[in-house]
């Protein structure tokens, strides 16, 4: 007993239609491999390079409400983005994002993050000073490694004070091919 | 309102969907046949999500949804013979959830069946019945105990 791909697809398509889905998820394919994407109806809620869903549903489900659903869809408006920034065309993101949960610190740090520009670095230690905690350079390290909307808050857009990558949540590769596309390294 | 014992937490409904979608198109297909199963099939999981946010706990969440795919069958052999009588009891061929109560409850009419089942053989509270039958709870209570009486009654005549 199967349940024929194009009914599944309009179950799910329903549901997002009657927005009762909390959470919509999907895989998306990318130059760097696939990426796990989920966003709310408030906005992007997280990108991940680890793309088994399993991996992150229930926690996500914890921050979002339980209605949590595959839905190609739901992420059709950050697929585009991600594409059009991989092939370079896109140098910021206009995605509204869904910061739900975090704490004031983490905000306050993801915020500065954000306003990094494209092909252009800072340093963990600059990015706590323009926080308000200039002497949170290893706090902020963490706030860069638990991002969960990594690519598109830009993250691998930090570096240590000497110039190395230092370290990267998709790993050192994934840094520096985002550095790569933007022309930095 | 303090729990008495740890309840399971309610799980994404993603991983909810995956485990009981084969089962629940399994029941819509021998009662409704391929074409009106589908539409049924969507029906069924559209109004479990409409509910699930609502949900308090994760317990007997198998038995909840497979009835209301019962429910939605019934509603869709209703609208295909708008002028015949109350629908025939459907032939109980799954496998038995509620071993105990199945065959002392067999012949009731559906919804009935399905309060008095929920109620007594899972314990559900009201609301969480009327979820299930799409209902309120008052009738929800109110089809229990007819059921129950109904029970009573066909005892006492045999």
């Amino acid at each position: 007993m199967t349940i024929s791909p194009d009914l599944d697809r309009r179950f799910r398509e329903a549901a997002l239609a009657l927005e009762l889905v909390d959470l919509g998820f999907d895989v998306v394919e990318s130059p760097i491999g696939p990426l796990f994407v989920a966003a709310s109806h408030r906005g992007l809620a997280s990108i991940s390079f680890d793309a088994r869903p399993e991996a992150h549903l229930e926690k996500l489900a914890r921050v979002a409400g339980p209605r949590v659903l595959r839905s190609p869809k739901s992420v059709d408006a950050t697929r585009l983005e991600l594409d059009e920034y991989f092939e370079g065309r896109r140098r910021a993101f206009d995605l509204t994002l869904d910061l739900r949960g975090l704490p004031a610190f983490t905000l306050s740090v993801l915020r500065e993050l954000a306003r990094v520009p494209y092909g252009e670095t800072t340093t963990y230690g600059a990015l706590a000073a323009k926080a308000g905690h200039p002497r949170a350079a290893r706090a902020v390290g963490t706030v860069m490694n638990r991002n969960r909307i990594p690519i598109v808050l830009p993250c691998h857009r930090v570096v240590g004070a000497d110039g190395s990558l230092v370290g990267y949540g998709g790993g050192l590769d994934i840094k520096a091919k985002l550095l790569e596309l933007e022309g930095w390294l | 309102m303090t729990k008495m014992h740890a309840v399971p937490t309610i799980p994404p409904f993603e991983r909810f969907y995956e485990q009981h979608r084969v089962e629940v198109m399994r029941l819509l297909r021998r009662r409704l046949g391929g074409e009106r199963a589908d539409d049924a099939f969507q029906e069924t999981f559209l109004r479990a999500l409409q509910a699930y946010g609502r949900l308090d706990h994760a317990e007997h969440l198998r038995a909840w949804v497979l009835t209301i795919a019962r429910n939605v069958a019934i509603d869709t052999l209703r609208r295909s013979q708008p002028i015949a009588g109350p629908v025939d009891p459907p032939v109980e061929d799954e496998r038995p959830a509620y071993e105990e109560l199945a065959p002392l409850t067999d012949g009731l009419p559906p919804k009935e069946r399905a309060a008095v089942v929920l109620r007594y053989g899972y314990d559900l509270p009201y609301d969480r019945i009327a979820f299930a039958l799409d209902s309120t709870p008052a009738a929800a209570r109110q089809a229990a105990s007819t059921g129950v009486r109904r029970l009573r009654k066909r005892r006492n005549l045999q």
